[in-house]
């Protein structure tokens, strides 16, 4: 994996979909997902030439402080606390089961930090039905990765919210996708894409 | 978009320069802006810190000085403040008797506010706000909402710190206060976050949003706009179904506008919250109405209530000189 690149484009993805996250969330939320989530990608993007010279469970680590530090709101310290969690769960060199086992203690760690479980329309959405299907593992699982992660965002519409202020809205938040979930979404298929 | 900005990248920055600057008598900026503190801190006091998005102007930096907060941590426009900031104001503050948070019920502000709690080497404990009677589901784990009654909390625990009350009796009192303390807004019309350059929602001409929460996110529902009579009705109703109080309770009566209301209005809202406060027996006490928990320039109010004794109306009278609130100096 070329690292640099890898940020560069998962950082980017955010950037360029500023409006369509910040849409979003002025339908369920307040507004500003959009705009947060391009702040941290903008912030990590500025330390890029410090980033690139770490292993990748350093530049985690890095770049999760960037984002508890920087992103402000709940996904500062939910998407931080996802990279930090991976910088230090992850092997240097690692295969689909070990991103799958990391992955794992990332999602008890953001159910903890967010007094979330799966089901109540976050990012846990996406996350865990992608951490299953890499731990099953098998043929065209980058693909398959990728496509779950976009479905499942996807089906985050259906779902009540029960986290977040989205719940405040009961009934009315159906029908709309969880701007997190669709962040996480975006961030995951580009990794794919890179890989 | 049609702002006195000059870049929206530069407003928040610009403001709390500007803030610090009108105040200077007051308050001072910490380093990188990460927070703003008293002036003057005074040794053996709890520190009281609290803060959240910016676009609540005078919330809450507009709160920091004699009588109420230490120090208060701005996020950007309507995005809570990070850890580091608010480990940063905890440290500068800290005055040899712990720290009090005192923290509005969203679930970034708690998230960010308790990582910083958990970092923070000192003695130190949370007040949440959770006033807002809107949202009707609250069996939802998230809760209310925390919104205007922040100002009331901030006030009365504010004074008690002044007198030397301890970290414990602070974070009990705060949370008694809380549980006393319930509110309900309307939106006539929406914000505008800057970076954002668009409204946040639309809003026929003829609607208002019943419920709505300080950062133009929805409420209850969407219906037809109608008279003050009848808004001050549903809200002072809400919030007197919650409170359940008895006939006689003295209280105290916060009317607030949103940022785009004038007080012509408020003060209409005030002598139609009065009469139903009157109806249901409900003595009001103490009266405060302006533009203190704002939503940008959205228009609309938020009513509060709160059941005051002898002891915090004492509290609620004692000297306050902040930016925003300044009396019995």
């Amino acid at each position: 994996m070329d690292l640099k690149r890898t940020l560069q484009a998962c950082t980017q993805v955010l950037v360029d979909h500023v409006e369509e996250l910040t849409e979003l969330d002025s339908a369920i939320g307040d507004g500003d997902h959009g705009l947060n989530m391009r702040r941290g990608a903008l912030a990590i993007q500025a330390k890029m030439a410090d980033l690139e010279t770490k292993s990748l469970n350093d530049a985690l680590k890095a770049m999760g402080m960037t984002c508890m530090s920087t992103v402000g709101g709940s996904s500062g310290p939910v998407f931080g606390t996802l990279m930090v969690t991976l910088g230090k769960e992850l092997p240097a060199q690692p295969a689909s089961a070990d991103v799958a086992r990391a992955l794992a203690a990332g999602i008890a760690a953001l159910s903890k930090l967010g007094k979330v479980e799966v089901g109540q329309k976050t990012l846990l959405d996406v996350l865990d039905p992608v951490q299953k299907v890499l731990a099953a593992g098998g043929g065209d699982l980058v693909a398959r990765v990728r496509q779950c992660a976009l479905d499942s965002a996807q089906a985050t519409a259906q779902m009540d919210a029960i986290k977040g202020r989205a719940s405040f809205l009961g009934d009315r938040a159906l029908g709309h996708v969880d701007p997190g979930s669709r962040s996480m979404a975006l961030i995951i298929s580009t990794l794919c894409d890179t890989l | 978009m049609k702002k006195l900005i000059n870049d929206v990248e530069t407003v928040l920055a610009e403001s709390l320069d500007g803030f610090a600057a009108a105040h200077a008598d007051i308050v001072t900026l910490g380093a990188e802006r990460q927070f703003v503190r008293r002036r003057n801190v005074k040794p053996g006091k709890v520190a009281l810190i609290s803060g959240g998005g910016s676009g609540h102007e005078p919330l809450h930096a507009g709160f920091v000085g004699l009588g109420m907060l230490d120090a208060a941590c701005p996020g950007q426009v309507f995005t809570s403040p990070t850890p580091d900031q608010m480990l940063a104001a905890a440290q500068s503050v800290e005055a040899g008797a712990g720290v009090l948070f005192i923290v509005k019920n969203y679930s970034g502000d708690m998230m960010n506010f308790e990582m910083a709690a958990e970092m923070l080497d000192r003695e130190n404990a949370t007040v949440i706000v959770n006033d807002d009677v809107a949202v009707e589901n609250s069996t939802y784990t998230t809760g209310r909402r925390g919104v205007a009654g922040t100002l009331i909390v901030e006030k009365i625990v504010g004074a008690a710190a002044e007198r030397g009350l301890k970290l414990a009796e602070l974070k009990a009192l705060g949370d008694a206060v809380n549980k006393s303390t319930a509110s309900m807004g309307v939106a006539l019309t929406s914000c505008t976050v800057p970076a954002a350059g668009k409204p946040t929602f639309q809003i026929g001409i003829d609607e208002m949003e019943m419920g709505v929460g300080i950062h133009g996110e929805p409420g209850r529902r969407r219906v037809k706009h109608t008279t003050a009579d009848e808004i001050a009705e549903e809200l002072t109703g809400s919030i007197l179904k919650d409170l359940a109080l008895k006939p006689g309770q003295e209280v105290i009566l916060l009317v607030n506008g949103f940022g785009g209301t004038p007080l012509l209005e408020l003060y209409v809202m005030v002598h139609a919250a009065r009469k139903v406060l009157a109806g249901a027996g409900v003595k009001v006490a103490r009266f405060l109405t302006g533009s203190y928990v704002t939503s940008l320039e959205m228009a609309g109010c938020s009513i509060t209530v709160s059941a005051a004794d002898s002891a915090t109306l004492a509290l609620w009278d004692a000297p306050v000189h902040t930016a925003a609130l300044r009396w019995g100096v």
